[in-house]
């Protein structure tokens, strides 16, 4: 049986089960990824760390491809700066 | 947060865990070699073994696996190469160090991505590439009870519903652009071939009851925050149907960037290699999808080839041949039955977003002649991505073709580029720079 994990999106807690990517989290807790230069709100589209449209700030680091990060416990993601 | 420099030596590297790497890594050190195999993601598989290792099933990749381990194959994971520093090495990023990877030969077995195609609302959340939804939903994303459908071309298509309803979809189309009579040629084509009759026959049952429709391509994604419906081009009409994901498959696109950047011979976008899956450069062999999309066994047996071509077993290799002619005859039957229609380039609206990095819209492009004009007038391709997602899909809508990239491949952190100015020269000092 795989433990579940807890990240903190935004600030709300989002659990998830162990595995999880941070992209998932992310659209697990009804967010979008990133703002794209025209305001528009964007998820992830490629799923294999291609296209950037998943990134976000991991634990304080920008940019990060959530895709390709698996969710720790207490993980700090921002999709809202 | 500042990296620490490490370095390892090889007498084969092999760049990429998916069928073709793993399969070059193994036969590679096999022969007594000593091995490195390195990826950007957490474990190996690529993307059509992704996340097995987790399910506990027995599948594809376990033989792979296991000979890797066995034969002491160092697993280098969550590393992406952006530089070339010189001859023979590589650098490599980690999730917090930097790495220097030596050797005596190079596997590039970067595999393919997705192409994605510009049509109004494409960039609206919950519209994925097919393989993209199918990652998302194997790294843990819930889809039960959710509609989704599933659009593009190509077998890729079925087999995502395939598994997309084994996790609780609901798929309420299947939309394939390819005409029914391209596609009859094609499944009597298929008994030439026992192997992928078995394979189409097994996804038939595990689709039953999911309408399956030729000839129909999607026109527009609506939605406000995200999609909330599709619609598509059926007969002539359009139709307009709900769901709550959007999957996309036009094909894939071989991903050259490395390959280019240690200056193999590329043509019709893929890497030349010779009957030892030899690049124009001495050494450096590449395998699987980067030479010519083909699939699975294709990449397997590329991969076998090159990793014993490397390791200098050149007889076992030839062994190899009359296999990699069978698959690569059924790749260029692949090709022929599932080619882009026309139309589908002319889905765009003025308005419609090309390059997602940037928000540059089709009515920017259209003026422009060459890939390398629209890129200095708009930014085009000059995010992020660095023109993977737009690049490939102003080819299909202007016949435009990709120039060559430069260091580095992949936007790199700021001290990971300072740490090599001197002999990198990077375009950009911010986190995300991209090719100039």
């Amino acid at each position: 049986m795989l433990s579940d994990v807890t990240v903190m999106v935004n600030g709300r807690p989002v659990t998830v089960s162990s595995g999880t990517t941070v992209a998932v989290a992310v659209v697990i807790a009804g967010q979008a990824c990133r703002t794209s230069v025209n305001r528009e709100p964007r998820g992830p589209l490629c799923g294999m760390g291609i296209c950037f449209e998943c990134r976000a700030a991991v634990n304080g680091q920008p940019h990060c491809r959530s895709c390709q990060i698996l969710c720790e416990p207490g993980m700090e993601v921002r999709t809202d700066e | 947060m500042m990296s620490r420099e490490l370095r390892q030596r090889f007498d084969v590297l092999v760049v990429g865990g998916g069928p073709a790497g793993m399969a070059a890594a193994a036969r590679a050190a096999e022969s007594r070699a000593r091995v490195g195999i390195v990826d950007d993601n957490a474990s190996l598989g690529g993307q059509i073994w992704r996340g097995e290792s987790q399910g506990g099933r027995v599948k594809d990749s376990a033989g792979w696996t296991e000979r890797l381990q066995a034969a002491r194959v160092t697993t280098l994971s969550e590393m992406r190469i952006f530089e070339r520093p010189e001859q023979g090495a590589l650098l490599a990023e980690g999730l917090s160090d930097l790495f220097e990877l030596r050797y005596e030969n190079l596997v590039l077995a970067t595999g393919a991505r997705e192409r994605f195609l510009p049509f109004p609302g494409w960039t609206l959340p919950n519209v994925m590439g097919a393989g993209g939804l199918q990652a998302m939903v194997k790294c843990g994303l819930p889809v039960r009870g959710k509609r989704v459908i599933v659009a593009g071309t190509g077998p890729l298509l079925l087999a995502v519903a395939a598994y997309l309803r084994k996790h609780g979809a609901e798929i309420p189309m299947i939309c394939e652009q390819a005409s029914w009579s391209t596609l009859a040629r094609f499944g009597v084509s298929l008994f030439g071939h026992p192997n992928k009759l078995r394979q189409g026959l097994q996804l038939r049952r595990e689709l039953a009851g999911i309408p399956f429709v030729a000839n129909i391509w999607p026109l527009s994604a609506h939605g406000r925050q995200s999609l909330e419906s599709i619609t598509v081009s059926r007969h002539g009409k359009t139709e307009t149907i709900p769901c709550d994901y959007l999957a996309c498959g036009f094909h894939l696109v071989p991903n050259i960037e490395l390959p280019l950047l240690l200056g193999c011979q590329i043509k019709a976008g893929c890497v030349e290699v010779d009957d030892f899956q030899e690049t124009a450069v001495s050494r450096v062999y590449c395998a699987g999808e980067p030479t010519g999309i083909g699939g699975v066994e294709l990449s397997i047996v590329e991969g076998q080839i090159a990793g014993l071509a490397a390791a200098g077993r050149t007889t076992e290799a030839k062994q190899l041949f009359g296999e990699r002619e069978r698959a690569r005859r059924f790749a260029n039957l692949l090709e022929r039955t599932f080619r882009l229609r026309p139309e589908l380039g002319r889905l765009p609206l003025p308005e419609t977003i090309v390059c997602r990095c940037e928000d540059v819209p089709y009515s920017r492009l259209r003026p422009h002649t060459s890939w390398r004009a629209a890129k200095l007038h708009t930014r085009c391709g000059m995010g992020p991505c660095q023109g993977r997602v737009c690049g490939p899909a102003a080819q299909f809508l202007f016949g435009w073709d990709p120039e060559s990239v430069r260091p580095p491949v992949f936007p790199a952190r700021v001290e990971n580029l300072a740490a090599h100015a001197g002999r990198t020269e990077p375009q950009h000092s911010e986190t995300t720079g991209g090719l100039a």
